[in-house]
């Protein structure tokens, strides 16, 4: 009796594997990704936060597109020149419908700006880049951007904004989420979304680009790096980023698997407080009594950077999967000098600094760092506390959430001021303009002009604030980078930070899947493909 | 009963207001919000802007009242990072825990009741030692860990189960879940088993404790004098007196299997409350925090009180007691 009830059971549960299977193998059309999180919304102008807006890159197109390097490309613009000193003129693409089948026109351009700086509850809004423009409409495909003062990175910006459709410039966030209103021009269309679960997307056949080859892309967010790889090893997925680097032997040797690397601008560095007051209580001499940043002088700022052994951080804290900084940008990406290479490991000479300087008796340094925010970030640091420590710096490490660390590293001391004497912290350049690290972390603080909101360890020197400056407000392009280059091998030399490491950034694919990978540690989807 | 009801809702209120007050406060105190908010290339106006925005720039009294009278109208706040309603938030991810939860409970009772009944009256059996320890096993084996092996044993290994995620879910009798549909069902297996495990354990030493206990007073053993089948006593003198205990426990570790899922979510990246509550904690989404934190009490609060109500069904002294008060 019983074992009757049982029988078809097992064989439907027979079928239904066999169905799993059989689903799998004729959906070659599709492609399944597992990513590390998901975007926090739809809305293409909700938040101004890097996995957002690399997927709304998908969907939608702004008037000038980034590749994989940052380098500017034309998009829903196919030309833009300069016609003035505050004046951009962009020439539209012609023919272009999105996705709901209304035309694009510098209407939509104009309606999308408005938009772009008023979302209601944007966590981080995209005013950033529209403020202080104005934009006029010359006919269905011109438009000119005026700004108050002559400003070069124009189109940087507007490769920021993803352009919506005029008629939903007054479409809340909800309605982009649940799709209402989320048509774009972009490589694919939105189909649906259910948080924490998947994501799916399907190819735009009218797209104005070369089509992509996947029918739909299904993403999975995975934030657990052991599970992603076990989700490709599977089969489950096709192609998974951020391969955890404990997994990466795992997947290397295994058939079948490509695997695709590249050394992102992600950059770790460390700040060392350089200016007098206050005095911090994370240094004290050999009687633990609190003394000022020897780091106010750059031979012990140098002496740091040359006691940091980063090839073997690379080698043995980040399993290979880290490449020695000496600027902001690696090689090859925008704003590279080629004059700073990476600081070769002396500690010869780094004693002899420490000693012309005056502390050859050593001192008690604490040092800062957010704990799993930035890959082996904890044990990075460790190793610098080590590293110094054989140098003369008897260091110590605390680490804590980022949450914590970020509120106390701009502003956790007296009077609002940076808390710590040296802290690690990361960046990635997300504009792809050169002079963005600049602006951020090397220019003199100046808050009411936005320059410097990054610069925690009060460096300042005028001739490198003039450098960018100038570049900053020159209509030549070629000659601001040259501006930009030069400031940055100043800042550089006088260690106005100290570069430790650019990420390497890892993805993984079932062998016939190929990527299109660079500096950007963020994947977008439409450079999947299919090995021909 | 009514009255006792009564009381206990009103001590309910008084609880959660105390407890509002602490997680307000307490998550007040942990670095500030717009640090992992605001893009740190944005403009000084825009830090500004999203401070004013969010009421981050009042007082926390003024911010606590805020959320009080909110509260009260059942607005806990919107989410800094989502920008929508808290609550809503975590409704939508509920069903997906619930599943998983009220599943692993299902496993722990159907599996661990009778493999600890086996083992409480075969206690020097072979049997007997081989479910105890390995009871011991799924009480010491951290649960991460457990879930990454599953995972590679089952789905990459034999390739017989999804890694992860909910897989397809149906609707039936208004409720919407992965249980309806093989796929889903498919998807549920690892992370329920990974997710039981720890209660089939505890489960099995309770009820084998409870076995030991009840088998040898004197009512059982003038049931075996009477004659009765051991299915009989089992059913009708055992089962009885040793549920009393195991469902007391079963209720609060029900409310710990849907607050704290957390961990098997994670691995199996299971779409319910415990990642997106994770992902709060870890970004200082403040109104999310507070609101989950609300909701478990609340779970906890309405769970308590409904084990008061079983047990005095079960038990007839404490109603008696009930009573009398």
């Amino acid at each position: 009796m019983k074992v009757s009830t049982l029988k078809p059971a097992i064989f439907m549960t027979a079928i239904a594997f066999s169905l799993g299977f059989s689903v799998s193998s004729a959906s070659a059309e599709n492609l399944k990704v597992a990513l590390a999180a998901e975007p926090t919304s739809m809305d293409p102008h909700y938040q101004n936060l890097t996995i957002n807006n690399s997927f709304a890159t998908q969907v939608y197109n702004a008037l000038v597109l980034q590749d994989v390097n940052q380098n500017l490309l034309p998009g829903l613009s196919t030309s833009w020149k300069p016609i003035d000193d505050k004046t951009w003129e962009f020439k539209l693409r012609a023919g272009v419908k999105f996705h709901n089948g209304s035309a694009f026109s510098a209407e939509d351009v104009v309606a999308t700006m408005q938009r772009a700086a008023n979302v209601p509850n944007s966590p981080s809004s995209f005013a950033t880049f529209t403020k202080g423009k104005t934009f006029k409409v010359i006919d269905d495909l011109t438009l000119q951007i005026s700004t108050e003062k002559p400003y070069p990175f124009t189109p940087n910006d507007m490769s920021r904004i993803s352009i919506i459709d005029a008629a939903f410039v007054d479409a809340t966030t909800e309605d982009f989420n649940t799709g209402v209103a989320s048509f774009g021009t972009g490589p694919f269309t939105f189909t649906k979304w259910l948080p924490g679960d998947l994501l799916e997307i399907k190819r735009n056949d009218h797209y104005w680009g070369s089509a992509v080859e996947w029918d739909n892309i299904i993403i999975r967010p995975i934030s657990d790096g052991t599970t992603r790889t076990a989700a490709l090893m599977a089969g489950d997925v096709d192609f998974i980023e951020r391969v955890s680097p404990s997994d990466l032997p795992i997947l290397e040797s295994r058939e079948g698997i490509s695997i695709f690397k590249s050394v992102s601008n992600r950059l770790l560095y460390l700040t060392l407080h350089m200016t007098d007051s206050p005095i911090k209580p994370y240094v004290t001499d050999s009687n633990d009594k609190p003394i000022a940043s020897p780091f106010r002088d750059v031979r012990m700022r140098k002496a740091v950077s040359l006691a940091i052994n980063r090839k073997a951080i690379a080698e043995r804290v980040m399993d290979g999967l880290s490449a020695p900084a000496g600027q902001f940008s690696p090689e090859g990406y925008i704003g590279y000098s080629n004059n700073l290479k990476p600081d070769l490991y002396d500690p010869e000479q780094a004693k002899e600094l420490i000693s012309a300087a005056g502390y050859a008796d050593g001192f008690k340094l604490t040092m800062h760092g957010p704990a799993g925010r930035y890959s082996n970030d904890t044990r990075i640091l460790e190793a610098i506390a080590q590293m110094l420590s054989r140098v003369g710096i008897d260091t110590s490490v605390e680490t804590m959430p980022a949450s914590v660390f970020f509120k106390r590293f701009a502003r956790g001391g007296p009077d609002k001021k940076p808390e710590f004497t040296a802290a690690m912290s990361g960046y990635a350049n997300g504009s792809g303009e050169p002079s963005h690290p600049l602006r951020i972390f090397i220019h003199t603080k100046q808050k009411e002009r936005g320059y410097g909101p990054g610069n925690r360890n009060g460096y300042s020197n005028s001739e490198v604030d003039k450098l960018i400056e100038d570049g900053r407000s020159s209509m030549d392009i070629a000659m601001g980078e040259k501006a930009f280059i030069e400031a940055t091998n100043v800042a550089m030399q006088e260690y106005a930070l100290v570069p430790i490491h650019h990420e390497i950034a890892t993805w993984a694919a079932r062998e016939g899947i190929v990527y299109e990978h660079g500096a950007l540690d963020s994947t977008f989807l439409h450079y999947i493909s299919a090995k021909k | 009963m009514l009255a006792f009801v009564i009381k206990r809702v009103i001590q309910s209120i008084v609880v959660l207001f105390i407890m509002s007050l602490i997680v307000f406060s307490m998550i007040n105190l942990v670095g500030d919000p717009v640090d992992m908010l605001v893009n740190p290339e944005s403009l000084p106006e825009e830090i500004d802007r999203v401070r004013r925005d969010f009421g981050l720039d009042q007082p926390v009294h003024v911010q606590y009242w805020k959320f009080l009278t909110g509260a009260i109208s059942g607005d806990l706040g919107n989410s800094f990072i989502f920008g929508r309603p808290a609550l809503a938030l975590i409704a939508e991810r509920f069903p997906a825990t619930l599943e998983l939860a009220t599943c692993a409970l299902i496993l722990a009772v159907s599996v661990g009741l009778p493999l600890g009944i086996y083992a409480g009256l075969n206690p020097d059996g072979w049997g007997a030692r081989i479910i105890m320890g390995g009871s011991v096993l799924g009480i010491s084996i951290p649960t991460f860990w457990l879930g990454l092996m599953m995972i590679i044993i089952f789905s990459v290994f034999l390739g017989w189960l999804p890694v992860s995620g909910r897989g397809d879910t149906a609707n039936f009798l208004g409720i919407e879940s992965s249980i309806f549909t093989l796929d889903g069902l498919r998807h549920l297996i690892l992370p329920a088993i990974n997710l039981s495990l720890f209660k089939i354990s505890i489960v099995i030493r309770l009820t084998r404790a409870g076995v030991e206990e009840v088998m040898a007073l004197d009512f059982i053993k003038f049931a075996r004098a009477r004659g009765l089948s051991s299915q009989r006593i089992i059913r009708a003198h055992l089962l009885p007196n040793i549920l009393i205990p195991i469902i007391t426990v079963l209720a609060i570790e029900f409310g710990t299997l849907i607050a704290f899922a957390t961990v098997t979510e994670s691995v199996f990246a299971w779409p319910g409350v415990g990642k997106l509550v994770i992902d709060a904690i870890v970004n200082l989404d403040r109104p999310i925090v507070v609101a989950y934190l609300l909701f478990v009490v609340t779970l906890f609060l309405i769970l308590n009180l409904i084990v008061d109500i079983i047990y005095a069904a079960l038990d007839p002294r404490v109603r008696l007691q009930g009573d009398r008060q």
